[in-house]
């Protein structure tokens, strides 16, 4: 009954003709062995056919090389090795040089590095920081301004910001969306080339612009110097110095209680205790904190970037690591900087001989921060979570067994170690143990990270930490974290923010993003924004995550949102997706539903 | 030992998994349906697991888990049916139904992705749809549908970790990922090799074959490949008496893949152009070299005859030579494309028929030099191992091959053995698609291979990287090996072959401390007039290191002709009789000509470039041409085409009129390969089975019948009722078959020889235990440098290089008429490197004048940056430029083979046509 195919039918070889029957006609008369051929008529009718014809292929399959191109290219990389790990940060090398990536350029890459130019072509366009520009694309203006989209900055105005800025600018520089870039205590927050702009308005930006301000600004920190002054890296020193044993180090992290602070709260010393017992072990260390609210690791690295690299070398001495992957977020440049200029410090200290500490650049995409996709990122790839089992703890980076921890994990370490496991585990409140950072934003009088015990309040935060709520806003809801986390409702304020706490009300404290919402928040608004947000962050790898985000947010762009089909595919999404994303992305919409009805269009 | 099963339940049933069996694999064995879309249980296919409608829940997980690529553990719990997995299994099958086309209008709406929504009664769906990619029809074979794209992957790992081809990526993110060819470029302007691995893998129809079906209602029937010696298995589907399309099955050789020939390369059996009826020359006619025949229009040379009078004047003619000049002055070409059953029929009838050793085909073209060195070194002229042993070792050394090209399944199979951890080392003046894979290429000066060779196994000797007690128990001739090396240090052969010294001597440390290492060459090795050399060196590499007979090492020429191994060992060879038993002793003769009930000559006879030089000199009186295309494939063909034309009786039997037939007397129309039975010997030995698909168009025969009909008529009293009776007739004098019924071929399909006895395995990896010469050891047999027959000099100052290319077989009779090969590569080429693009003025395209002592030519340029400065590569396939006009006919002493890599031309720039 189907038979659509038998339309497309080519016209079937009885009616063709092919090249060689139109060439057949060609004498032979040239080929003799005498060569004085000339223009004969038969020559000439044999050329006309083959110019009548005249699409054969002149050069070889594909796309071919540009040698300019490739000589850029060789030179940008000059010494570099052209391992295809370093794929990123080779694509990093050519967009900051020439604003964007050329075909040309892309193409070039891959003979470098031995790569099929879809090989190279995939990950420069997996990644929101690359600018792919096709053939017939203009080449973007040579200032692109990101303006923050994500819940924060979105309720203080980001939307709006973007559009005014892009219309008032329209030509002159590229105006783009993007997603948290954890600053969130200063929303709205935009990025002028490698230069943030915080609490910022169209005439601050443009400000920057005239100045040409481009690079990251370099905040205070506690120096390498201080942090020594102050007992920093004796824990490190007495490791190497053969005072600690890496036995009694782990033991003393797991009666510490410390847990994965990147938002899966793994106990950290079970952690180093099964990679501790792997063969050849890699450390990586997750840079990547992108949950919309969450930027607790850009205040750390920011302030005292000592005390976290002392957790690090310590937390790789004892599983016996020798090389260490930091994968840090494209959004954070001025970290970067730090990192970089201590780690050097560190070198010329003597203190990470024998030690490879590689910093590696994200080039913006939240799904990295899941470890599994850092890994595939770290490896040069596109950033798709990996199945698990096998966890990275077994077959990890390369395949090898990798230790991986987020930022402020690590941060804790050198506390824990030097004041006790006791003392951190006494610390918490409702029966909670331990401290953390919460990154505290919204509708507050004084957001940022809040040093407080596990277990403290979504109240208490406000109360104690955040100086109450901002004039003429009620406190309505809070997202306890971040974009996944889920949305509960101020009467449920008072429960313990921890791992383990608020499952029960469908919610999960992850990165302990703590986002604060007033009576001028609208629910729909907030969901279908952190909907868009999963939407445009989903990798893409599976159906559930990447047709159920675009499905319902198409769904919730209607008048009215089809309530039980929402349900069905929700979910589906948290059951059948392939990682965190897809599972808890409809965590914020099915909690809508149960908290804030009244205030859906259902 | 059995491994240790693993106990689970499945719904509640106890069940056993088998040691890495997925839960989906163990279900499916069971009965136990889970639908599945981006998993293929395809050879060769990773499940990925990303299109989730295999989920199935365990007990004790928070969430649920795909089947396809979840192995099971003991005392696992597992629920195909619970409603949470059903439920999550219908919610993603909806969201994909909701971007499809609807059924009705659906690309393939018999697709696996309809197949499984209409049996989860799930072929409607509630959810708004996106806007569709745009559809890219840029490509003559193929389709590309992206709006029924479901982002499986499958087409990007069939492309990119099945056939390692690297086009097809997924780019993009989230709902915007995109599949796309190279750079987001149009399927028919990219990289795309066309082996339609893809579209075989599609599960939607988002890749699809331009198929010609006209009904949906197709029988299939299992077959071979009519191609390349690598031996493909494959599908064809037949409407009526015709074939719509072909899949890959999956045979020892292939596991399921194709390459464009095989894959789009099968309608030139129904071209137009086909012989249907016998042809006789038309009185007063002449034979002109120049001369030229429209193939569609043979009338203006030739008459239609019935069969019995085309075959009394076929019989007549050799009768009359026979008698009044003697069996000498017959000679008969059979054919590498043909049966063994025609080829054992063809030197019967010239051994019998004729009364002489004159049978040769074109394996004289190809690897008659690596024969010969084989067979005086090892004593056995076919590979040691199968290709596939690539799997198995540690490192491959691919010389004067260029495999993606000439044998693309076997380089699929290099490729995967290279991103499983082999070492890859390719030596070619050309670079190819295997430089990208290989951590050495070596791209020598042409003709310089000795010098290569030598320098390697001189850093082997010299450094001690031999295996001394191999060489001592199983080689004869070290001693004068190694004196003989003492002059070729790799600084020395530098000198010769242009690679650095260090590089030399890094791939001898290479191949010299491998484990496991395999060798397999092309004709670059064997097409020259030092070709014999050339293997002697690869040969007495092997040995040295004791890489041959244990898995994963070996010596691989690989073959071209889909039959050219089966050709060989059927006896179409003038000094050999079937299994390679020497014309020239006594008891090998007296036993065929008791086999055969004959007087058989005892002098062996003319290889086929001196059988079209004795024609010349009006020697040779009358030929027998079955399949070969001489006044094509043959070296200084202008010369070959006098020669034909100076032949008293010409018969040339094929499918169409070739460049050939052009000279003949009589034409009988042949079979082509989809229509008759027969079996064909692959390059790695393996004796497959091919069944006929369809009938002959008009009144073509099937070749043995129509070889029976000319031996009846020349005396000869046969009586074969087809393939299976001359089959059963060559295990009684070949005993390397003896052992292959044709039942088991029949029931299995593919045999690998030596299979001596009834029930013997057969045996791929030969020569663990000694070689089959009088010693039972191996012979090292030193080369030296000899030049080039023709370098290059101040008239003819460019090295001109012919071969094959991808999408054309041979001399282009067969693939220049199949539509979709032809769109691909329509014109005759010939290929420059940017250098002298730039030096001569010669842009893309631009009409060049090739020229050497013998010939010219003239077609277009098309220039590439594999091609090494002073060369050019000239394919033979161009009937219209043919590349063989200009090359040289000197032979290698040893092999006779032809020089074809390697003779001197000058190019010029000529006007474009003006019309």
């Amino acid at each position: 009954m189907f038979n659509r195919r038998a339309q497309r039918l080519f016209a079937g070889s009885s009616r063709s003709k092919t090249g060689r029957d139109r060439f057949i006609k060609l004498s032979y008369a040239m080929n003799k062995k005498t060569h004085s051929i000339t223009e004969n008529k038969s020559v000439k009718k044999r050329r006309r056919a083959g110019l009548e014809k005249g699409r054969g292929r002149m050069r070889s399959k594909g796309r071919q090389i540009n040698a300019s191109a490739h000589n850029d290219v060789r030179r940008l990389l000059g010494g570099r090795k052209r391992r295809s790990d370093l794929l990123l940060e080779h694509l990093h090398l050519v967009q900051d040089y020439y604003g964007c990536l050329s075909l040309d350029h892309l193409a070039a890459l891959a003979v470098e590095m031995r790569l099929s130019q879809s090989e190279v072509y995939e990950v420069a366009t997996f990644y929101a920081h690359f600018d792919v520009v096709g053939d017939n694309d203009t080449v973007p203006p040579a200032l692109t301004v990101r303006v923050c989209d994500s819940v924060t900055c979105a309720m203080f105005g980001g939307q709006e910001l973007r559009k005014d800025l892009a219309n008032k600018l329209r030509g002159e520089v590229r105006v783009v969306r993007a997603p948290c870039m954890g600053r969130c205590e200063r929303a709205p927050v935009a990025e002028v080339g490698h230069y943030q702009v915080d609490d910022a308005t169209v005439s601050s930006i443009e400000k920057v612009i005239t100045e040409g301000l481009r690079l990251p600004r370099i905040p205070e920190y506690v120096g390498f110097g201080d942090y020594e002054r102050g007992g920093g890296y004796e824990l490190w020193r007495g490791c190497l110095g053969g005072s600690r044993e890496p036995e009694s180090v782990i033991t003393e992290m797991e009666q510490s209680e410390l847990k994965g602070l990147g938002g899966a709260g793994f106990a950290a010393g079970q952690k180093w205790k099964i990679v501790r017992g792997a063969e050849r072990p890699l450390m990586a260390v997750n840079a990547d904190e992108g949950e919309p609210g969450t930027f607790k690791d850009r205040f750390i690295m920011e302030t005292d970037p000592h005390r976290f690299l002392e957790g690090m070398l310590v937390a790789a001495w004892a599983v016996g690591a020798f090389d260490i992957y930091i994968y840090l977020r494209d959004e954070y440049p001025a970290s970067r900087e730090i990192l970089l200029r201590e780690l050097g410090v560190l070198a010329a200290n003597g203190l990470i001989d024998g030690i490879n500490v590689f910093l590696r650049r994200g080039a913006g995409a939240y799904i990295c921060g899941e470890e599994s996709a850092m890994l595939e990122s770290l490896e040069g790839k596109r950033g798709e979570p990996r199945h698990k089992p096998p966890f990275p703890a077994e077959i990890g980076l390369f395949g090898r067994p990798t230790l991986i921890h987020n930022v402020e994990t690590l941060y804790w370490v050198p506390k824990i170690l030097t004041k006790g496991a006791a003392w951190f585990a006494r610390q918490g409140r409702r029966g909670r143990h331990g401290l953390r950072l919460f990154s505290v934003s919204g509708r507050v009088k004084e957001p940022g990270v809040k040093l407080a015990p596990a277990g403290v309040s979504a109240l208490e935060l406000i109360e104690e930490y955040a100086g109450g709520m901002q004039h003429g806003h009620h406190f309505k809801a809070y997202l306890p974290g971040g974009a996944s986390g889920g949305i509960l409702p101020a009467r449920l304020a008072n429960i313990a923010l921890d791992f383990g706490t608020l499952e029960e009300y469908g919610c999960i404290v992850g990165s302990a993003a703590v986002v604060i919402l007033s009576d001028h928040d609208a629910i729909s608004d907030v969901v279908l924004n952190l909907m868009r947000f999963f939407e445009d962050e989903s990798c893409g790898q599976c159906t559930p995550c990447r047709v159920g985000c675009e499905k319902a947010v198409k769904l919730m762009e209607r008048p009215e949102w089809d309530e039980a089909l929402l349900r069905e595919l929700s979910a589906g999404m948290a059951d059948a997706s392939i990682c965190g994303l897809g599972q808890a992305a409809p965590n914020p919409l099915l909690r809508a539903f149960e908290f804030f009805r009244e205030e859906l269009p259902i | 030992m059995m491994a240790k099963e693993i106990s689970f339940t499945i719904d509640g049933k106890e069940v056993a998994g088998l040691p890495g069996e997925t839960i989906w694999q163990v279900a499916h064995r069971l009965g136990i349906e889970i639908p599945h879309l981006c998993y293929s249980p395809a050879p060769g296919y990773r499940a990925d697991g990303n299109c989730r409608t295999c989920m199935v829940e365990i007990e004790g997980e928070r969430v649920l888990a795909a089947s396809c690529n979840r192995l099971p553990k003991v005392g696992m719990v597992v629920w195909v049916e619970s409603s949470r997995a059903r439920n999550a299994r219908s919610i993603v099958m909806e969201l994909l139904v909701a971007d499809q086309p609807a059924r009705l209008q659906a690309h393939d709406p018999e697709s696996e992705l309809w197949q499984w929504a209409e049996r989860m009664g799930q072929v409607e769906s509630r959810f708004p749809k996106r806007s569709a990619p745009p559809n890219d029809s840029s490509h003559p074979a193929m389709s590309v549908n992206l709006d029924a794209c479901i982002h499986c992957t499958r087409c990007v790992r069939a492309c990119r970790e099945v056939q390692v081809n690297d086009v097809i990526g997924m780019a993009g993110r989230g709902a915007d990922n995109l599949i796309v060819f190279d750079m987001g470029d149009a399927m028919g302007e990219s990289s795309c090799v066309a082996c339609g691995e893809c579209v075989q893998a599609c599960p939607t129809g988002a890749l699809l074959a331009n198929s010609t079906a006209l009904e949906t209602e197709t029988r299939d029937v299992e077959s071979l490949c009519p191609y390349c010696g690598v031996g493909c298995q494959l599908t064809y589907q037949v409407e009526g008496n015709r074939i719509t399309s072909v899949v890959g099955r999956d045979g020892p050789a292939n596991r399921g893949r194709l390459c464009v020939k095989g894959r789009f390369g099968f309608d030139y059996v129904q071209h137009p152009d086909r012989l249907t009826t016998p042809l006789v020359r038309k009185d007063g006619v002449a034979k002109l070299a120049d001369d030229w025949v429209d193939p569609s229009n043979p009338f203006t040379h030739f008459r239609e005859a019935s069969w019995d009078e085309a075959l009394d004047l076929a019989a007549a003619g050799f009768t009359r030579v026979r008698d009044q000049h003697g069996g000498g002055a017959l000679s008969g070409f059979g054919c590498a494309k043909g049966s063994n059953e025609e080829a054992y029929l063809v030197q019967k009838m010239v051994r019998v028929g004729f009364g002489t050793n004159n049978v040769d085909h074109c394996t004289r073209l190809c690897h008659a030099s690596s024969v010969a060195a084989l067979m005086e070194t090892i004593g056995s002229g076919a590979v040691t191992a199968p290709f596939s042993e690539a799997a198995n070792a540690d490192v491959l050394i691919v010389v004067g091959a260029n495999p993606a090209e000439n044998h693309p399944v076997a380089a699929t199979f290099f490729k995967n053995a290279v991103k499983a951890g082999s070492k890859l080392v390719v030596i070619d003046p050309r670079g190819q698609a295997l430089k990208r894979h290989a951590d050495y290429m070596i791209q020598l000066k042409p003709g310089s291979d000795v010098a290569v060779l030598n320098a390697l196994m001189h850093v082997i000797v010299h450094e001690n990287l031999y295996d001394r007690e191999y060489v001592k128990s199983h080689t004869d001739g070290f001693e004068e090996l190694r004196a003989h090396l003492l002059d070729y240090s790799p600084e020395e052969m530098s000198r010769y072959c242009g690679v650095p010294a260090d590089t030399l001597r890094a791939v001898a440390r290479l191949y010299g401390n491998a484990e496991c290492a395999m060798i397999f060459w092309g004709m670059g090795v064997s097409q020259h007039i030092h070709g014999t050399d050339n293997a002697r060196c690869l040969i007495a590499l092997a040995l040295l290191t004791g890489q041959v007979g244990r898995p994963g090492t070996g010596l691989h020429p690989l073959r071209g002709q889909n039959n050219v191994q089966g050709a060989s060992d059927s006896g179409l060879i003038p000094m050999v009789y079937p299994d390679y038993r020497s014309v020239s002793d006594p008891s090998e003769r007296e036993f065929f000509e008791e086999f055969w009930d004959a007087t058989l000559e005892a002098e062996p006879g003319l290889t086929v470039v001196e059988i079209a030089d004795a024609a010349y000199e009006g020697r040779m009186k009358g030929m027998y041409v079955m399949g070969e295309n001489p006044a094509m494939s043959d070296p200084n063909a202008g010369h070959v085409r006098e020669a034909l034309c100076k032949l008293d009786h010409l018969v040339v039997q094929d499918i169409f009129l070739t460049e050939t037939a052009v000279y003949a007397d009589v034409i009988l129309p042949a079979s082509a390969f989809p229509e008759k039975d027969g079996t064909f010997t692959n390059t790695d030995r393996r004796v497959q089975m091919a069944q006929q698909v369809i009938e002959p168009p008009g009144e073509a025969r099937q070749d043995w019948w129509i070889i029976q009909e000319i031996a009846r008529r020349i005396g000869l009293d046969w009586n074969y009722t087809g393939p299976q009776s001359i089959f059963e007739e060559m295990r009684g004098c070949m005993p390397s078959i003896a052992g292959i019924t044709w039942e088991r071929l029949c029931d299995q399909g593919a045999v690998t020889y030596p299979c001596r006895v009834v029930g013997d395995p057969g045996e791929p990896i030969m020569f663990g235990d000694g070689f089959p010469t009088s010693n039972g050891r191996g012979r090292f047999i030193p080369a030296s440098i000899v030049p080039p027959d023709e370098v290059p000099d101040e008239d003819f100052p460019m090295i001109l290089t012919t071969g094959r290319q991808l999408e054309h077989w041979h001399t282009g009779v067969m693939t220049r008429r199949s539509k979709f090969l032809d769109e691909l590569e329509p014109d005759a080429i010939c290929e420059l490197s940017p250098a002298d693009s730039r030096r001569l003025g010669i842009v893309a395209g631009a009409w060049v004048r090739v020229t050497s002592r013998r010939g010219m030519i003239e077609l277009k340029a098309r220039i590439t940056g594999s091609t090494p400065e002073g060369l050019v590569f000239i394919p033979f396939c161009y009937a219209e430029a043919a590349a063989n006009l200009l090359t040289n006919p000197k032979l290698d002493p040893f092999g006779k083979i032809p020089e074809f890599k390697f003779c001197s031309v000058r190019l010029e720039e000529v006007s474009p046509p003006n019309i």
